[in-house]
């Protein structure tokens, strides 16, 4: 279907036609120093003018005043949070006269609109439905909200210095998953639509015809956005990094990693939980909470009195093993959809892109 | 069969088999009559303490068993119930002993360390549908002579006929009668039974079960007729939560019990 054009000045439509049709708007917005999708209640409360600054360990925001409200490329958090949370009941328990009375925790969804989101979080989605929704035990909570998403997604118009999208496929251009894709450009924005529930929100829309010179000027931007420094190794190429075992430079990335786990956090695809028994002070009741994991915990790989992965070494090699290569076997690709994130937020800077590129030495080319 | 929502199952009766170590008789409190393999196992929960993963024992007179060892808050607390009061209970879960498959074959368990549950319950099972498999060997190591559990049992598996008890303890300095002194694999050269139609089922620590891998090979035993029950730290038991992989695999889900072949390359690989 031909792109329509929305010129900037009518954006504020877009976000009123998603709210009348009963979607709560989730925008970029700057907090704390980073972009951060949280409820939009106006478009001026996007990261105007906003672009930021990546490098490994680093991550710095500039008002660079142009007109632009998606210039930047990503924040700590992608779709994750609002998917599969970081705190989530599974179930409770009550102590009755009569023995104990289980209680399912039921979904509570609600239709979200989520504005600006990059084709790397929709990847990175794509991989969360496998793990959540399409195996043998659907997770109630992600499936429930999974279904009530409208996502209207914007292609980038220039990389980070940690983007690397286009060796993992993931990007800079989104090719599936939304309902609306705009490309931002000086005047406005090209809007393409992908789906029936995309369909309804466009035909709210005072869309022009996209001119040539839009179309031209979206390219251009892509073109741009294509030049990223960093290159992860090929799918296949992974794989070998399980030939890569004993390598001394797990060791070496121990000394730097202080199994924070921040990179597990930040990064879109990583799914563990651990669960805690809590007993609730007014009712009593046992709440079965599940919360979000790393594999640079603690007790990660706890049994029986010992822990497997006592060493650093062997929690980075568990996170990136894991990521890059086992993951291929259990999900049909690798893990990382080249957001950079987990290079960015890693206080002491370690580069999984730099890190694989090392352990594959040679081996590589 | 539950998966996100624990089930109640009342304690009848607990058994005591040693100190520390106690066999729960559960009634399953559902509608739905509950079906399982030998070598699953469930989740179950403590009020208000916590919830873990306990292999099924087995199932007598309409109750459930679980034999579980206190070395913790939620173990410790289970090993202590009363009569009458309730667990939560998810599952089955995992994939058990292919026992079917194996019909018409010479069986071989190998187990080490201290009522090994997921052996013993397809043994009995083995026993209690003898004429369904041809020779039947047990080969169970402990550390002392005393730590063996569910003595009687071993007494009456050999007295049974075409059926091979061995036992070797690892940290005794005199030999009793039936007794071998060093490793459960040294019992491995005393075993008889035909490699070429045989099934060969593991379940103890991973050290012990590499230090079983050269002694089958030399007696010709064939890598597909391994099978190995494995142990790594559940949380959700539902190939969900991410603790329990190794490489791969998801052991909750995949396995716990596995064809060796296909946790070969990861077997006793540090940190995984
Ligand atoms: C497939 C499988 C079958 C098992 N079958 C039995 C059985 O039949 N009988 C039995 O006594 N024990 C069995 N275990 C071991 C049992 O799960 C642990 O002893 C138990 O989790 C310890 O919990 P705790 O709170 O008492 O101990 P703590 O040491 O206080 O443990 C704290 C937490 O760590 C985790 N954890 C600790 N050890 C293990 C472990 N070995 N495996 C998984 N998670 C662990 C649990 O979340 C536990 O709540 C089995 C484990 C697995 C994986
Ligand atoms: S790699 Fe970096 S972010 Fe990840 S655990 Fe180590 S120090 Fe933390
Ligand atoms: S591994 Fe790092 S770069 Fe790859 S998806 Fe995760 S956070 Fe993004």
């Amino acid at each position: 279907m031909e792109k329509g054009f929305l010129p900037r000045e009518n954006l504020s439509q877009l976000h009123a036609v998603l709210c009348q049709q009963g979607y709560k708007v989730i925008g970029p917005q700057v907090k704390d120093g980073a972009i951060v999708f949280d409820g939009l209640r106006d478009i001026a409360d996007l990261p105007w003018g906003i672009v930021e600054h990546t490098e490994a360990g680093a991550y710095r925001l500039e008002d660079t005043g142009d007109n632009r409200c998606f210039a930047w490329n990503n924040g700590p958090q992608g779709l994750k949070p609002w998917l599969f949370k970081s705190q989530q009941t599974v179930w409770r328990g009550e102590a009755t006269s009569d023995g104990i009375r289980f209680k399912s925790e039921q979904p509570s969804p609600q239709p979200l609109a989520f504005i600006g989101i990059r084709s790397c979080d929709i990847s990175a989605l794509y991989l969360q439905d496998k793990h959540f929704m399409h195996s043998a035990y659907a997770d109630p909570w992600y499936t429930a909200q999974r279904k009530q998403l409208c996502l209207i997604a914007v292609n980038c118009s220039r990389s980070n210095d940690t983007c690397f999208c286009e060796s993992t496929g993931d990007g800079v251009e989104a090719t599936y998953g939304y309902d609306i894709l705009l490309d931002e450009l000086d005047d406005g924005y090209l809007v393409d639509v992908k789906s029936e529930r995309g369909r309804a929100i466009t035909a709210a829309l005072p869309l022009q015809p996209g001119s040539q010179q839009h179309h031209k000027q979206a390219q251009r931007q892509l073109k741009n956005a294509r030049h990223q420094q960093r290159v992860m190794p090929d799918a296949e190429q992974l794989l070998k990094l399980l030939e890569h075992l004993n390598d001394k430079h797990w060791q070496d990335i121990a000394e730097r990693c202080l199994a924070c786990g921040n990179c597990t956090l930040t990064c879109p695809t990583c799914f563990c939980s651990k669960q805690e028994a809590e007993v609730e002070p007014v009712s009593g009741e046992h709440h079965q909470v599940r919360y979000w994991d790393s594999c640079f915990s603690e007790k990660h790989g706890y049994i029986a009195g010992m822990q497997l992965r006592g060493d650093v070494s062997q929690r980075y090699r568990q996170w990136m093993t894991h990521k890059l290569a086992t993951w291929q076997a259990q999900y049909d690709r690798s893990g990382c959809v080249g957001c950079g994130r987990c290079i960015s937020w890693c206080p002491a800077a370690i580069d999984i892109v730099a890190e694989a590129n090392l352990i594959l030495g040679d081996d590589h080319d | 069969m539950t998966d996100y929502v624990p089930i109640r199952a009342r304690l009848m009766v607990t058994t005591e088999e040693s100190p520390g170590l106690a066999t729960l008789h559960l009634k399953v409190q559902s509608e739905t009559p509950f079906t399982f393999q030998f070598g699953q196992f469930n989740m179950l929960s403590m009020f208000g303490i916590g919830e873990i993963p306990i292999s099924i024992m087995g199932w007598q007179d309409g109750l459930l068993m679980h034999t579980i060892r206190a070395v913790g808050r939620v173990s410790t607390a289970m090993i202590g119930m009363q009569k009458d009061q309730e667990l939560g209970l998810r599952g089955p879960f995992g994939k058990g002993w292919p026992l079917e498959k194996f019909e018409g074959r010479d069986l071989v368990f190998i187990t080490a360390g201290l009522g090994c549950a997921p052996v013993v319950a397809a043994i009995n099972y083995a026993v209690a549908h003898r004429n369904r498999y041809r020779r039947i060997v047990i080969l169970q190591g402990v550390k002392h002579h005393n730590d063996l559990l569910w003595q009687p049992k071993y007494d009456a598996w050999r007295t049974m006929g075409d059926c091979q008890v061995l036992l070797a303890a690892s940290e005794e300095s005199k030999r009793k009668h039936h007794w071998k002194l060093g490793l459960v694999t040294a019992l491995l050269d005393d075993a008889e039974f035909d490699p070429r139609h045989c099934a060969v089922m593991i379940c103890g620590p991973e050290i012990m079960m590499l230090a079983a891998m050269p002694f089958l090979q030399k007696h010709q035993v064939r890598d597909e007729d391994i099978y190995l029950s494995m142990e790594r730290n559940f949380q959700c038991g539902m190939g969900a939560c991410g603790h329990c992989q190794i490489g791969p695999h998801f052991v909750c889900r995949d396995g716990p019990v596995f064809h060796y072949p296909d946790v070969k390359p990861w077997l006793g690989v540090k940190g995984f």
